[in-house]
């Protein structure tokens, strides 16, 4: 075997190089973000980008160890990894701080931690791990119901922690289970799901005015609608035998749907919990909560225009007070200070290195390396998804970090060895077959 | 795995899609001539700031006692400046060019980008000047605030006046930012929520010639301000007017409660200083003097002073004796002119002798309370004196002496009734014993009692056996509010029945005792004088009453400061309140010109 003694031989240089470049890209994001005239020096360790300057150089540290350990390492290690991860997101529940509500953060001699951002790649080897057995197979149930386990059991710990963005992030597996043979109909009703959900919220307190002096409530409006679907559909399919069966069926399930919403958020939840979901779908507004930071985003993300105000030369970001500037709303500041110019490059970036992360999957021999890759790019691409939507107002307010731009030395250190056992995996891909 | 390698173009797909979705949200942002992006370079969002108004302060009679004034600050934005004509500018506020460049350069150390203040608080006439010409100066607007008014100058320490928040408070609450203002004590402290109202926000686009060109975006992300809730206090404006002009050129402290209900009346403390001295700018200057006065009229006295409440803290003993059934209405005991068993002392003034318990409190005889206090704390059935002491403290405080009575003021103190491990320490253990601690009996030695807490003991004999916690706030914007602590009865140790006989000694002192020249016509007012050594100089006078005897209106407590007996001076100023408060008239015009005329304050 080639170069197997030189530990940056034979790794893939694309996601290589696109870390570095991300990381760079967040570093000067966050020396824009949090910039003052006081403190001008990037490499000031009293500010928050010299820190994240530490974070990065440890990260690095962290992904050369990782190409240095035992190619068999985290293969054979994925359980008792996982295990420990359990242990520490248990004891963070007993022992943690809490930080802006969430007690998730062990605090050692000044120095913060957070389990639940390694419980990400903890979960990831483990579920690689289970699938990749052999004689395992995904059209089992009990295959089925032992996989949403390990990715459940993290996830409502982290849950207890009251850590809603973090938990949510769980959901990312699920294009992994699709990846490994989950049948795509559950993915399409598990969205079905959740979009009549959110629909039915959105509608439920207004009422519609159609012709003839006819009323209707929002939930009969969209029974109404769906009805007008199911009906087109059938008209399309009738020729397949019994089919009006099922599209009835449907028809019914979605109803009974509608209603069950009203009934959970009129008996089952708490006020206080019912107008924090609303809050959170824009129903009700919270100016000086939630809303105001997506409010002093947008003005700050439009203010940038094509080419965007220049590095350092935006206003809005630092005119504006939102706490989270330098970590949930960092897009913003890109926004605003490189333009369109900028978001569609960082975009494009963040595509390629879903892409290639999917093509480094794709090119393995060994199951266990493709399931962790796959959950490679699912855990990014939640991410990306969610802090990008939020930041541009298309998601609700979730602080998550951006995958390597965010500040936070939890959340760079969690990412890098993400995607560095993927490297290490993917290097070591022809030594072994597993 | 057959065919599921196809998968991969699904996962493909959804990626793409998703990164799509952004562009085009981004597009619609970013690209478009108007929406969310500034028109020309050249404009500027201006955020600015609605201060909410603070809510209103009326009495318990709708008296206005708080308002607000428009006041305007002036601001800078320092990275939007331009060269201008700074001499004319400075003219036109009225700096120097030195403050000019001082606080320019302080505006850019706090931050270039955020707004600071330049001048607080310009003239309605200047800002009518500088708005005119505002536009010759780029980057400098006006904003608008309010500023607390008093159209009565009283009730300053109840009161309480506002600041900008500090840092810490900011730190604490990030509700509140730099700049706002905040109650920092009094009621504009404790019902800061409540008064304080929520600011809102407005984006303005500015043009180059730093004029306002509408709203951004037609409002979309704007906020409104909300005011504070007004808020109807407890005190009757007139007596508390009253009052502070009685206690003009004295020191010392009245407290006035209903105590049907333990809402304050009136809540006086002197000497006292004019509240509109502490608004805005002149409280910079103002309040530095106010801390230099050697009156120390800063001091709440009402709340904070605690005073060896002298004599009438016999009624308390008294209470306390019949309930342990070591006093009975006939007790006798003899006194010559001190206190027998101990060589005479305590000493006591001349009086007839042996009296009762009813003709000790009208004599206010120390040598009946000294039987009094000993006879408790030495009462058989104890395993130990400490045991023993402590059941009598333990009935002290139950009547809301030495523990914080838990009122809606902030800064209140909690006074002093000597602990068992303090005498353990001072004497050492066992080194101590009623002979050595008699003097507590008839409220001297270490006991401190706040003026509030004076007035409260009133209430409880006046309801005969418990009280409501003392309280200032009535309504909340009309409707009546209170806390739920509020009307929570707190009963003394003392049962109902042990409280007329302590009643009728005190309407034998105004109708023919210690206070007899305070007598009033036509209001039954029971009361006991105090008159209480203290080692900074001459006694302090000191009265408790309450009035009528019975459906009790008012109960008060009047400390005046090293004024001597208390008869003198603190019995007939609390008969004026009373009478005033009850009848709203003076019949007894010569006490009441004695009493404003008096100057009482030593010239040291």
């Amino acid at each position: 075997m080639r170069n197997t003694n030189n530990i940056f031989g034979n790794i893939d240089w694309v996601l290589t190089l696109l870390y570095l470049v991300f990381v760079f890209i967040g570093w000067l994001s966050v020396y824009a973000a949090v910039y003052n005239e006081e403190h001008q020096s990037i490499f000031d360790i009293s500010q928050r980008y010299g820190k994240q300057l530490l974070w990065i150089g440890t990260s690095l540290l962290i992904a050369i160890l990782i190409l240095v350990i035992d190619q068999n390492f985290f293969p054979s290690f994925a359980y008792p990894i996982y295990a420990f991860i359990l242990i520490l997101l248990f004891g963070v529940l007993v022992f943690g701080q809490v930080v802006k509500g969430s007690k998730s953060w062990f605090e050692i001699g000044g120095f913060a931690l957070q389990p639940s951002e390694f419980a990400k790649f903890a979960t990831a080897l483990a579920l690689a791990k289970y699938l990749s057995t052999l004689g395992i197979r995904m059209e089992n149930l009990r295959t089925k119901i032992t996989a949403t386990f390990i990715i459940l059991l993290p996830a409502v710990m982290v849950l207890a922690q009251n850590d809603t963005g973090s938990t949510l992030v769980f959901f990312a597996f699920i294009f992994v289970l699709y990846r490994e043979g989950l049948s795509g109909n559950i993915m399409i009703l598990g969205l079905y799901t959740a979009t009549l959900f959110i629909l039915s919220l959105l509608m439920r307190l207004s009422t519609f005015s159609l012709p003839f002096g006819i009323t209707l409530s929002g939930d009969w409006f969209l029974i109404g609608i769906l009805g007008s679907i199911a009906l087109l559909m059938y008209s399309i399919t009738r020729k397949i035998k019994r089919i009006w069966i099922v599209i009835l069926l449907a028809w019914i399930f979605s109803a009974g749907l509608i209603f069950s919403v009203d009934y959970i958020f009129e008996k089952v939840l708490e006020p206080h919990q019912a107008t924090r979901i609303n809050v959170l779908l824009g129903i009700e507004s919270d100016p000086k909560g939630a809303g105001y930071n997506v409010n002093q985003s947008l003005i700050a993300i439009g203010s940038g225009g094509f080419l965007g105000k220049g590095f350092l030369e935006g206003t809005q970001t630092k005119f504006n007070f939102v706490p989270e500037q330098s970590t949930d709303f960092i897009f913003c500041t890109i926004g605003e200070e490189w333009g369109f110019v900028g978001s569609l490059f960082l975009i494009a970036l963040f595509l390629t290195l879903f892409i290639r992360i999917i093509i480094v999957a794709e090119r393995q021999r060994s199951t266990f390396t493709r399931i962790y890759g796959y959950s490679v790019a699912s855990i990014l691409f939640f991410h990306f998804m969610v802090n990008i939507g939020m930041a541009i107002g298309l998601a609700p307010v979730i602080g998550i970090p951006l995958p390597f731009i965010s500040y936070g030395g939890s959340s760079l250190w969690s990412f890098t060895i993400l995607l560095f056992i993927l490297i290490k995996l993917d290097r070591d891909r022809l030594l072994v077959f597993r | 795995m057959h065919g599921l390698e196809n998968r991969k173009i699904v996962i493909f797909f959804i990626f793409s899609l998703l990164c799509f979705i952004f562009l085009v949200r981004l597009f619609y942002l970013q690209i478009p001539d108007n929406q969310y992006k500034l028109e020309a370079s050249n404009n500027v969002l201006r955020r600015v700031i609605i201060y909410p108004a603070r809510g209103m302060i009326y009495d318990r009679n709708g008296k206005l006692m708080v308002y607000n004034e428009a006041a305007y600050d002036l601001m800078v934005i320092p990275n939007q400046l331009q060269p201008i004509d700074t001499l004319a500018f400075c003219k036109l506020i009225g700096i120097s060019k030195e403050q000019f460049i001082e606080r320019i350069h302080k505006a850019k150390k706090y931050s270039r980008y955020k707004s600071s203040v330049f001048e607080k608080e310009i003239s309605s006439k200047s800002y009518a000047e500088i708005q005119e010409k505002l536009m010759y100066y780029p980057g400098f607007y006006v904003q608008w605030r309010t500023l607390r008014k008093y159209p009565k100058s009283i009730a300053a320490h109840l009161l309480g006046y506002i600041g900008e928040v500090d840092e810490n408070t900011i730190k604490k609450n990030p509700k509140y930012r730099m700049g706002d203002y905040i109650g920092m004590s009094g009621i504009e402290k404790s019902y800061e929520e409540i008064l304080g109202g929520i600011r809102g926000i407005n984006y303005l686009m500015v043009d180059v010639h730093n004029r306002e060109k509408g709203k951004y975006l037609n409002g979309k992300f704007d906020t409104l301000a909300v005011s504070g809730k007004s808020m109807h206090i407890t005190i009757d404006e007139q007596i508390q007017e009253y009052g502070e002009k009685l206690m003009q050129n004295k020191k010392g402290s009245i407290v006035a409660i209903e105590p049907s209900t333990g809402e304050i009346l009136a809540f006086i403390t002197s000497p006292t200083y004019d509240p509109n001295l502490l608004v805005g700018r002149a409280r910079s200057k103002n309040f530095p003097e106010l801390a230099k006065d050697s009156l120390k009229p800063l001091f709440n006295r009402a709340l904070m002073a605690q005073y060896p409440p002298g004599s009438i803290f016999k009624l308390v003993d008294a209470l306390i004796g019949q309930q342990e059934q070591v006093l009975f209405p006939e007790t006798r005991y003899p006194c010559h002119g001190g206190y027998p068993l101990l060589g005479g002392k305590p000493k006591c003034h001349p009086h007839a002798s042996p009296s009762d318990l009813r003709g000790s409190i009208r004599t206010s005889c120390n040598s009946y309370y000294s039987y009094v206090f000993r006879s408790i704390v030495d009462k058989k059935g104890f395993k130990t004196f400490e045991e023993s002491y402590t059941n009598w403290r333990n009935h002290i405080l139950s009547f809301g002496i030495g523990k914080k009575l838990g009122t809606d003021l902030p800064h209140e103190l909690s006074g002093n009734v000597p602990s068992v491990e303090y005498y353990n320490k001072y004497f050492g253990k066992n080194g101590w014993k009623s002979s050595t601690i008699v003097s507590l009996g008839i409220g001297q030695a270490e006991l401190g009692i706040l003026p509030v807490q004076m007035a409260n003991v009133m209430c409880i004999i006046a309801n005969r056996g418990y009280y409501y916690i003392p309280h200032i706030i009535k309504k909340l914007n009309d409707t009546p509010y209170t806390k739920a602590e509020f009307l929570k009865k707190n009963h003394a140790s003392v049962n109902e029945k042990y409280y007329d006989v302590v009643i009728d000694g005190m309407e034998m002192a105004v109708q023919m005792g210690t206070a007899a020249a305070s007598k009033i016509k036509d209001i039954n007012m029971c009361g006991k004088t105090g008159t209480a050594q203290n080692p900074h100089g001459k006694d302090h006078s000191v009265f408790v009453a309450f009035a009528p005897r019975e459906n009790p209106k008012i109960a008060i407590a009047v400390v005046v400061e090293n004024a001597g007996f208390g008869g003198t001076w603190a019995a007939p100023i609390a008969s004026l309140i009373i009478e005033k408060y009850v009848t709203d008239t003076i019949t007894r015009p010569h006490i009441e010109e004695r009493m404003l005329k008096a100057n009482l304050i030593q010239n040291p």
